[in-house]
């Protein structure tokens, strides 16, 4: 982030307060810049830090969050903007020490070697599973296209992705056989 | 509040009124990388569009065979149906846009805002010959696309409008876009190309973008195209694909940047527009 504190310039204030809707709690942002970046006020203002910063272009995924319900990159979304709307971050997915059956089909599958991009690959496989309970590896590969990982080569990425949908396939199946 | 939330468009149109300076901003896909980067001076008021209804929506009008598409839709929206079906080459180009977390964010009028040679929702409004509506406060205004685009990142919104959304004609044939770039996803584009045909009308309609300071649309591919092939029996010869090619990238105009060289992005127009006619008329005489 750069200001302009060129002579004659207007020096910016940081005074902007505001409220935003953080997995599923009010959180007072204060002495705000009006230019701030969701991805900065969640890790700055709001200690949440589980969403990664990279490249701030949207290039990369790694500040994946949902704003009212769609995934988008968080850097791309100028927080003030988003108020009133519902946020949810990778901290709002599951609980510290009981993680998602994402999460483990990850750690499981090889799918995390240096873990930067993994808080955001959670949050887009979320979403994918979402929208297609049982993705085939091409629609895999075209809804995970904004999320770079540069250690594990996407294979076990994939892979994780498959083995969350095969595990939530069979344990419905079971639970229509129960019935 | 310097950051406003307007959820109407007369609110929206208002609220520029009294603040001509505001940053107008959507999906903040374009906006926002120029802040991070330090690149666009950092703003004093901001007037956030994407809750504005009237913008946030489509209405198909099928007694004109026309959908307008409010600024504020998204790409994930234009590339399902009904106006993937409607439209077929925007949901198309849609679909080639960055990225899942881009598409839902980014909007067609965010595109037009920009309005860069690259941006892959205008050959489609170039080659449908869309109308632009702009809503300003004595009211909306509204003009042709090729007339909206005046150049790089240049365009003919004045700064006390807002672009409202476009009208596109629903058209009876195939239609289609193609893009060329490094890789299959978040790219920017290289070479575009949009064929759109309408067979009531025996009219075919080829635009090209990524090699000129704007969109263009190719009047010579297109007239000989159209008095060369069969549209009764979706055929077309060889000579006749590969004209439209040549054709095509006679009229592009491109520049060597880091991207890419002036004669590579030819080439490649001239083997998008020729693949594109052949997929709307895959019969060979
Ligand atoms: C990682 C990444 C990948 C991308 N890939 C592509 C790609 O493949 N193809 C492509 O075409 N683009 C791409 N883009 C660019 C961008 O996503 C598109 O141009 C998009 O359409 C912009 O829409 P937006 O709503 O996000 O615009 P914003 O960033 O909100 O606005 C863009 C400009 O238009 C103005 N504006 C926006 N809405 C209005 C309105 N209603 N009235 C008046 N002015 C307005 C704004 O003031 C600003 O100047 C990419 C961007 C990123 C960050
Ligand atoms: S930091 Fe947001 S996409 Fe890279
Ligand atoms: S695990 Fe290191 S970037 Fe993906």
């Amino acid at each position: 982030m750069s200001h302009d504190a060129g002579a004659g310039a207007v020096p910016l204030g940081f005074h902007e307060q505001y409220s935003l809707h953080v997995n599923g709690e009010p959180r007072d942002v204060l002495d705000a810049w009006i230019g701030e970046s969701l991805l900065y006020v969640l890790r700055e203002r709001l200690g949440l830090m589980g969403s990664k910063g990279a490249c701030e272009q949207g290039e990369c995924g790694s500040c994946s969050v949902l704003v009212d319900g769609e995934l988008v990159c968080s850097c791309l979304v100028m927080a003030a903007s988003a108020i009133d709307q519902p946020i949810v971050t990778i901290e709002g997915v599951a609980p510290v020490g009981s993680p998602s059956d994402v999460q483990s089909a990850f750690v499981e599958a090889g799918a995390v070697q240096c873990g930067f991009c993994t808080p955001g690959l959670i949050m887009a496989t979320n979403a994918l599973l979402e929208r297609s309970a049982t993705p085939s590896e091409l629609e895999i590969r075209e809804e995970l296209s904004g999320n770079v990982c540069r250690c594990t080569g996407y294979g076990r990425i994939i892979e994780a992705v498959q083995r969350v949908a095969i595990s939530r396939q069979s344990a419905a199946v079971d639970r229509g056989s129960a019935r | 509040m310097p950051v406003l939330v307007p959820t109407s468009l007369d609110d929206a149109v208002s609220m520029l009124a009294d603040a001509p300076d505001a940053l107008v901003l959507t999906g903040g896909t374009d906006a926002m990388v120029e802040i991070n980067m330090g690149h666009r001076r950092p703003p004093t008021r901001v007037i956030a569009l994407n809750r504005v209804a009237e913008l946030r929506s489509w209405t198909y009008h099928p007694d004109t065979a026309s959908l307008r598409i409010g600024a504020a839709v998204t790409y994930a929206e234009l590339m399902e149906p009904p106006i993937a079906d409607l439209v077929p080459a925007l949901a198309q180009a849609a679909r080639t846009v960055g990225s899942p977390q881009i598409r839902h964010a980014g909007t067609l009028g965010g595109n037009l805002g920009t309005c860069s040679p690259a941006g892959d929702g205008l050959p489609v409004l170039a080659a449908l010959d869309a109308v632009v509506h702009l809503a300003g406060p004595t009211g909306e205004r509204s003009m042709p696309v090729a007339e909206f685009m005046v150049g790089v990142k240049r365009n003919a919104r004045r700064p006390d409008e807002l672009i409202a959304g476009v009208t596109l004609p629903v058209l009876d044939g195939y239609q289609g876009y193609s893009k060329v770039g490094v890789r299959n996803a978040m790219v920017i584009a290289l070479a575009t190309a949009c064929v759109a045909v309408d067979t009531p009308s025996r009219s075919i309609r080829l635009a090209i973008g990524s090699v000129a300071t704007t969109i263009l649309r190719c009047g010579e591919a297109e007239a000989m195209a159209t008095a060369d092939v069969d549209f009764a029996t979706g055929t077309a010869s060889a000579a006749t694909v590969a004209r439209f090619g040549e054709l095509a990238a006679a009229a592009s105009r491109p520049i060597d940047d880091h991207r890419a060289t002036a004669d590579y992005r030819q080439h490649a127009i001239s083997v998008l527009s020729s693949r594109l006619l052949r997929r709307a008329f895959p019969n060979e005489s």
